[in-house]
């Protein structure tokens, strides 16, 4: 009952009820020998795209729902209720941060060819910007895409990559000129000659999530695989972030907010000095403030959503509650640990992995300081 | 082919239910969802319909407040279209008022088949199919896990104790569906936004020709007197094994004439 918002319709209501009952049967059962297997099987998410669950963003005419943020903020919060945070990410990279690219820049030809597949759940889509050399400084991205004949011939390697390792196609960004932003994205699918997966990435958390490093090792494609404009790259990927930072915001709120509830019925279980913890002041206390900081995060998500839904500049907004907010919702599995005791540092334990889960929300997707010097720059 | 099928909008079960004290009856203040014993049912429909090749589904639901939260879900599931029945009139309604008033609804659907959950999860009478049935004038057959339509008529395997009866009917009927029979679908994200726009024709009982004498508090021939709290279950033997507990299992089930 904690999602009610006055921005949530009827409509929206169903689809987080829907979302939050789908992952109660099939995912949460099954997380932890995919947490094991380092991946989420192709069979789950190829049920999500038949049920529609990746139509959300994706506009009426290709075949999806045509919604807009506050549709993606209650799918991302939805999906937290997992608790495996590496499924939900492994479900947000595919819908709300690489493919809404394909979306915003793709020809009809392009959008014909992919979008079906990003649909269905046989196209598993991955955003390749991050490389060795490049995490919050998006403009110092080296690989490089050079002309050549009718296409591009791209040189570089990219690192961090979610959903590469199984993936089907990348939309990679590369450096198309000598200016600071002359930057462009391609659409490179993994079977492409010369692209491959250097490393699959060994995580703190977020262990069912594939995560790669990639080598593109004189990969050509042609002119008709460019998404966009050329030259563009640089702001037409800025153009998704605010949703990628959301998405990652909702995430964590539906996490901490499962991490709340089963933390309180630990507490309300445990026996201690004649009671049990949840009768102790100090613990009471603290959850309940937790619950608190929760909702204020969730409310000031939805509004950011909301302005953007309603045309309005978010930038300010949603900067702020992705900073504050995953600092929350770290602080908030930091004390759900705490409370479970040593039972909270076992393997065993759903809060122990939760808590690794979270610890990437304030550097993926705009590190928290990064974030405040956006919130910084419009103080003023 | 068209069905109806009956679904109960129920409070949800994962809340703390309340009585109200002054009629013994549930509170129905919250949003109430869709009975999960009558999913089975819209299951079932939906897939007589796919395999007839066409025909429609439509909800038959009597609630309080115009309330269509729970009709909704099996719309988005996929039924075609619901009838309502709300009136202040009938608050207080017993199972027979409830079955005459739906059977009255029921009938603006001319149906080949109605399909209903064996009973509900709140109020457990387990008695409205039938007289929605016998309301109607139609045949009835309790208890279906598997419902197909040969030669004209149905043809149902009914479960019993100990398996099923194979039974024949003609149409139309009513057929109690008994609950997890059938997996019932997932709403897509589709069905979910198609909902809102599907058809629900909403009816108060002058529209189906009944007296508000006939329903309510005042109609009802059943009440309920008097609510107390289920007996504690006592706890059960523990059998400590020290290498023999086996036998003491063994006559523990053959005194219950289990084994
Ligand atoms: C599990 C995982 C999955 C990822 N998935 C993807 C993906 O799918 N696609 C993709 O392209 N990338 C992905 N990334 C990369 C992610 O976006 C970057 O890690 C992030 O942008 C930070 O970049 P960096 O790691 O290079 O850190 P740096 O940029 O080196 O920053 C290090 C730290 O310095 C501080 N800092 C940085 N800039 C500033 C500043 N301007 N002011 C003050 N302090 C600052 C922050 O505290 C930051 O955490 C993923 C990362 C991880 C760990």
């Amino acid at each position: 009952m904690n999602n009610r918002n006055v921005y949530m319709t009827d409509e929206l209501q169903a689809i987080y009820d829907q979302t939050v009952g789908f992952v109660a049967k099939e995912v949460t059962p099954f997380g932890d020998a995919w947490e094991q297997d380092g991946k989420v099987p192709r069979s789950v998410l190829q049920k999500m795209g038949e049920l529609g669950m990746f139509s959300l963003r994706v506009p009426e005419e290709h075949g999806g729902l045509g919604m807009g943020m506050l549709a993606s903020a209650t799918f991302s919060e939805a999906l937290g209720a997992s608790t495996y945070a590496g499924f939900d990410v492994t479900v947000l990279v595919h819908t709300d941060m690489s493919s809404p690219h394909l979306v915003n820049g793709g020809t009809d030809a392009q959008l014909a060819q992919w979008l079906p597949g990003v649909l269905d759940g046989t196209t598993v889509v991955s955003i390749g910007v991050s490389e060795p050399d490049a995490g919050s400084d998006v403009a110092g991205v080296r690989t490089k895409a050079v002309k050549d004949g009718d296409g591009w011939r791209i040189n570089g390697t990219k690192t961090f990559i979610t959903n590469a390792v199984y993936g089907d196609l990348t939309i990679v960004l590369a450096r198309t000129s000598d200016e600071k932003y002359g930057l462009s994205t391609f659409l490179v699918p993994a079977d492409t000659e010369g692209f491959s997966v250097a490393k699959k990435l060994d995580k703190h958390g977020w262990r069912c999530s594939d995560t790669a490093e990639l080598v593109l090792d004189d990969v050509w494609v042609s002119d008709d695989q460019l998404l966009g404009t050329i030259h563009r790259g640089f702001y037409e990927t800025m153009r998704n972030f605010q949703n990628e930072r959301m998405v990652l915001v909702g995430m964590g709120v539906g996490s901490a907010q499962a991490a709340i509830d089963l933390t309180n019925k630990y507490c309300q279980e445990r026996a201690a000095f004649g009671g049990h913890l949840f009768d102790l002041g100090a613990i009471r206390q603290r959850m309940a403030m937790n619950q608190a900081k929760i909702d204020a995060v969730r409310a000031s998500m939805y509004h950011a959503a909301w302005l953007s839904d309603s045309g309005q500049d978010n930038v300010k907004e949603m900067s702020g509650v992705k900073a504050w907010g995953c600092e929350a919702i770290n602080q908030v599995m930091y004390d759900c640990l705490q409370f479970h005791g040593g039972m909270g540092y076992m393997r065993e334990s759903t809060i122990e992995r939760m808590y690794r889960d979270a610890r990437i929300l304030p550097i993926g997707g705009g590190a928290t300081e990064v974030m405040l010097e956006e919130v910084a720059k419009r103080s003023y | 082919m068209k069905v109806a099928v009956c679904v109960k909008q129920i409070p949800d079960p994962a809340l703390p239910g309340e009585l109200d004290p002054s009629t013994n009856t549930l509170k129905r203040t919250d949003k109430p969802i869709l009975d999960e014993s009558d999913s089975y049912g819209v299951e079932l429909a939906l897939q007589l319909v796919e395999a007839a090749g066409g025909g429609t589904v439509t909800l038959v639901s009597m609630a309080p407040n115009s309330e269509v939260a729970g009709l909704r879900t099996a719309l988005a599931m996929g039924a075609d279209g619901a009838i309502l029945v709300s009136d202040e009139a009938l608050a207080g309604t017993d199972a027979l008022g409830t079955a005459k008033v739906l059977a009255a609804a029921i009938k603006r659907a001319e149906p080949d088949l109605v399909l209903a959950g064996v009973e509900s999860s709140d109020g457990y009478t387990g008695t409205v199919p039938e007289q929605i049935a016998a309301a109607m004038g139609i045949a009835s057959v309790t208890f279906a896990k598997k419902i197909e339509v040969v030669d004209g008529g149905l043809k149902i395997q009914r479960q019993t104790d100990n398996g099923y009866d194979d039974v024949t009917c003609p149409m139309p009927a009513l057929v109690s569906v008994t609950g997890g029979v059938v997996e019932p679908r997932y709403p897509s994200f589709k069905g979910i936004m198609a909902a809102k726009k599907k058809p629900v024709d909403e009816v108060g009982i002058a529209d189906l020709g009944i007296d508000a004498s006939e329903v309510g508090q005042g109609g009802a021939r059943q009440e309920t007197v008097a609510v107390v709290d289920a007996e504690a279950r006592e706890s059960g033997e523990i059998v400590v094994d020290e290498g023999e507990a086996f036998e003491r299992i063994v006559q523990y089930l053959t005194e219950l004439k289990v084994i």
